[in-house]
C-alpha cells in the first residue's frame, strides 16, 4: 500500500498494540494500516458520508462525528494516541480541540500544512494574494482551511496551552525531508507533524 | 402485485410454526406453559451453521420480512428493501430467520390465542412480555434451528432494542449486532405517546376490558386513533410538509369536521387499514414492552456497565429527521460501547423520512448497511 507521507511517518511513532483515536480519519487508511501492521485498535471519527462508507468497507470502526462538537463521548485517557492529520486547520476552535485530544489521549499527534512555507510567503509577499501551494490548493473563499498557521504559531499555542512537544518532523507534500527542512523547518517544511503531551496533571 | 419476481427478491415464501412445550418464565413473574412461534427463513443455512441472521421486528410488524406469499400479494414483506439476493442482508450468503414475537397477532402465541387453561382466547389475561422475554424465546428458536451463534442479530426501532438485549443477555451467541433507529430506553415523551395510544384503545366502548373477541366486536376507533397517533411520530415535520403540505382534498375548506386536508385523509386511511390486520390487545402489549425496555436499570442506570460484557461488534445507525428515536439516542448506545472499548461503528444518515426511514430505500443507508454486512461475509 502506498501510504501518504505524513501517515507513514506517524505510523512509525505508534507503539505496537496501542489504542488509537483518529480525528477526521478519511477513508480509514491509517487505522487499517496500523491494524494490519501494528495490531492497533481504535476508532476513526469522520463526518463525510462517502468516507464513512469507505471505512466500513475497510473494516475500520468509524463513528459519525462533527469534531466541532468536541469529544465529550470519550472518557479521560481512554486512548494511547489521538491523531489528527490535516484537519486541525478546518476546526472552529483548534485550541479547544487540542485540549480535548490530550484529555482523552495520553499523547496527541497532529499534522497540518505549514503556512510559513516559502511558497506561501512568496505568494503573499510578491503576489499580494492568499497563499496557495500544493499543500493548500483551494481558493480562499471556498477553502475548508479556516485556521491556518505556521510552525511558530502552532508552537506558541502549545506553549500557551501547557502542551509539551515530544517530537516534530517536517516533510514536503511527497513526504520527503531534506537538510534545508531540518535547518529552517518553518520556511522549508510543507507539512508539519507533531507528537504532543499535556503538561497538566489530569484529575483522575 | 408482482407480475414477475425481481432478481433481488427472495421470491415466494411460506411461514413455519414451532410449538414449544417447555414453560417460559417471564419477567412479570408469570410463565407460559407452552407457546408457538411463527417464523420465516430466507437463504440457506451453511454446513457450519455460521451464516444465520436473526431479524427482530418493530412495534407493528411480524415475521413476514421479505418476499411474497403469492403472486397476488400487493406488497412484499416489511423489510424487503434490505433482505434479498444482493441486498444488504444478502440471502445468497446468509440464512435469515424472522419471527413474530410472543404476544403478537400474526401466528405466534398472543392475546388472540386460546388459553389452554380456559379454552378461551387469552385476551387481556395474556401476560405482559418484555424485550428480555422475547430474546429468551428467540434463543429457544435458535436452539430448535441448530444455530448456536448468530452471524448477526439485526433490528430497527423496537427490533433494535431486541438486538441490543441479545448482545447483553447472550454475548457469546452473536458475532454482530446491528441496531437501527433505536434507543437504550424510552423518554418520558415516548412513554407519553404510548400512553395516549393505550388510552385510545382502553377507552373505546368496544374494548370490553380486552374481552372483545367474545363480543364479536373490535375496538376499531381506539386502535385507529392509536395508529394515527403513532404515524405522526413515525414521520417528520418535513416529510409531512412535503407529502401533504396544507393540500385540501376538495380544493376548498368546508367549515366542517369531515376530512378536508390531505393529511387527515392519509391518517384516517392508515388507521382504518391497520384495524383490519392488527389486534388491539397486541398493540397494548407491544407499547408496554417498549416502555419497560431499559437494560441500564439493572446496572444503577449506567448503560456502560450494562454493555460491559457484550462481545459482538456493533453497527449503530440513526436518521437525522427521526424525532421518535433521534440520533442522540443512538449515540447513547454508541457512547456506552466506546467506554467499554467495544468494536462499534456509527452512521447518522441524512434522511427526511423521520423514524420510518429505516424501512426506506435510502441509497447511503443501504450502502452503509451493505458495506458493514460485507465484512461479516468476509469472516466466513
Amino acid at each position: 500500500m502506498d501510504l501518504r507521507t505524513d501517515l507513514a511517518l506517524i505510523s512509525e511513532w505508534i507503539a505496537e498494540g496501542s489504542h488509537l483515536l483518529d480525528l477526521g480519519c478519511g477513508d480509514g487508511t491509517l487505522l487499517a494500516h496500523l491494524r494490519d501492521t501494528r495490531s492497533v485498535t481504535g476508532y476513526g471519527l469522520e463526518i463525510d458520508d462517502e468516507n464513512i462508507a469507505l471505512c466500513l468497507q475497510a473494516r475500520v470502526n468509524v463513528i459519525h462525528t462533527d469534531l466541532n462538537q468536541g469529544l465529550s463521548d470519550f472518557a479521560d485517557d481512554s486512548f494511547d494516541y489521538v491523531v489528527m492529520t490535516q484537519a486541525i486547520q478546518t476546526i472552529h476552535h483548534p485550541d479547544k480541540l487540542l485540549i480535548e485530544m490530550l484529555r482523552v489521549g495520553r499523547q496527541g499527534i497532529v499534522t497540518f500544512p505549514n503556512v510559513g512555507h516559502w511558497q506561501a510567503r512568496l505568494s503573499l509577499f510578491f503576489g499580494g494574494v492568499m497563499p496557495s501551494s500544493r499543500a493548500l490548493p483551494s481558493e480562499w473563499y471556498h477553502t475548508e482551511n479556516i485556521h491556518l498557521c505556521t510552525l511558530r504559531d502552532f508552537e506558541k499555542l502549545c506553549d500557551d496551552l501547557d502542551i509539551e512537544v515530544l517530537q516534530r518532523a517536517v516533510v514536503d507534500r511527497r513526504h520527503r525531508t531534506s537538510s534545508s527542512m531540518r535547518l529552517i523547518p518553518n520556511l522549508f517544511g510543507e507539512i508539519a507533524i507533531y507528537r504532543l503531551r499535556s503538561k497538566l496533571v489530569k484529575k483522575n | 402485485m408482482p407480475d414477475i419476481l425481481a432478481p433481488d427478491n427472495v421470491g415466494l415464501v411460506t411461514a413455519q410454526t414451532h410449538k414449544f412445550t417447555t414453560p417460559l418464565a417471564l419477567d412479570c413473574g408469570r410463565s407460559l406453559p407452552s407457546y408457538e412461534l411463527i417464523y420465516e427463513t430466507y437463504g440457506t443455512l451453511n454446513e457450519h451453521h455460521s451464516n444465520a441472521i436473526l431479524i427482530c421486528h418493530a412495534l407493528s410488524s411480524d415475521h413476514h420480512a421479505a418476499g411474497y406469499y403469492s403472486m397476488q400479494d400487493k406488497k412484499p414483506g416489511w423489510w424487503d428493501t434490505c433482505i434479498g439476493p444482493g441486498k444488504p442482508i444478502d440471502t445468497n450468503r446468509f440464512f435469515v430467520v424472522s419471527l413474530n414475537n410472543l404476544g403478537g397477532c400474526k401466528g405466534s402465541t398472543g392475546p388472540k390465542s386460546i388459553n389452554p387453561d380456559t379454552n378461551k382466547p387469552y385476551g387481556p389475561d395474556f401476560p405482559i412480555v418484555t424485550v428480555r422475554d422475547w430474546v429468551k424465546s428467540q434463543a429457544r428458536l435458535a436452539d430448535v434451528l441448530g444455530i448456536s451463534q448468530w452471524a448477526a442479530v439485526i433490528g430497527g426501532s423496537l427490533g433494535g432494542m431486541q438486538a441490543l438485549q441479545w448482545a447483553i443477555d447472550y454475548p457469546k451467541h452473536l458475532r454482530h449486532c446491528v441496531v437501527i433507529a433505536a434507543a437504550p430506553k424510552l423518554t418520558a415523551q415516548n412513554i407519553a405517546f404510548n400512553e395516549v395510544a393505550r388510552q385510545a384503545i382502553l377507552s373505546d366502548p368496544d374494548f370490553h376490558t380486552g374481552h372483545y373477541y367474545q363480543q364479536n366486536t373490535v375496538p376499531r376507533r381506539g386502535l385507529m386513533l392509536a395508529r394515527m397517533l403513532g404515524h405522526i411520530t413515525y414521520l417528520s415535520d418535513d416529510a409531512m410538509r412535503k407529502k401533504f403540505g396544507r393540500e385540501l382534498r376538495e380544493g376548498k375548506i368546508n367549515f366542517g369536521f369531515e376530512v378536508e386536508f390531505q393529511v387527515e385523509s392519509y391518517l384516517r386511511y392508515q388507521g382504518t387499514s391497520f384495524v383490519e390486520h392488527f389486534d388491539a390487545n397486541t398493540y397494548l402489549l407491544m407499547t408496554k414492552a417498549l416502555d419497560y425496555f431499559d437494560p441500564a436499570s439493572e446496572h444503577n442506570n449506567n448503560l456502560s456497565a450494562a454493555l460491559a460484557k457484550v462481545a459482538a461488534k456493533f453497527l449503530v445507525i440513526s436518521f437525522t429527521s427521526d424525532w421518535r428515536f433521534s440520533p442522540s439516542r443512538s449515540r447513547e448506545i454508541v457512547k456506552g460501547l466506546l467506554h467499554n472499548k467495544k468494536n462499534v461503528s456509527y452512521a447518522e444518515i441524512k434522511a427526511q423520512e423521520g423514524h420510518d426511514a429505516f424501512l426506506m430505500p435510502i441509497p447511503h443507508y443501504l450502502r452503509i448497511f451493505k458495506n458493514y454486512m460485507q465484512q461479516i461475509e468476509d469472516e466466513e
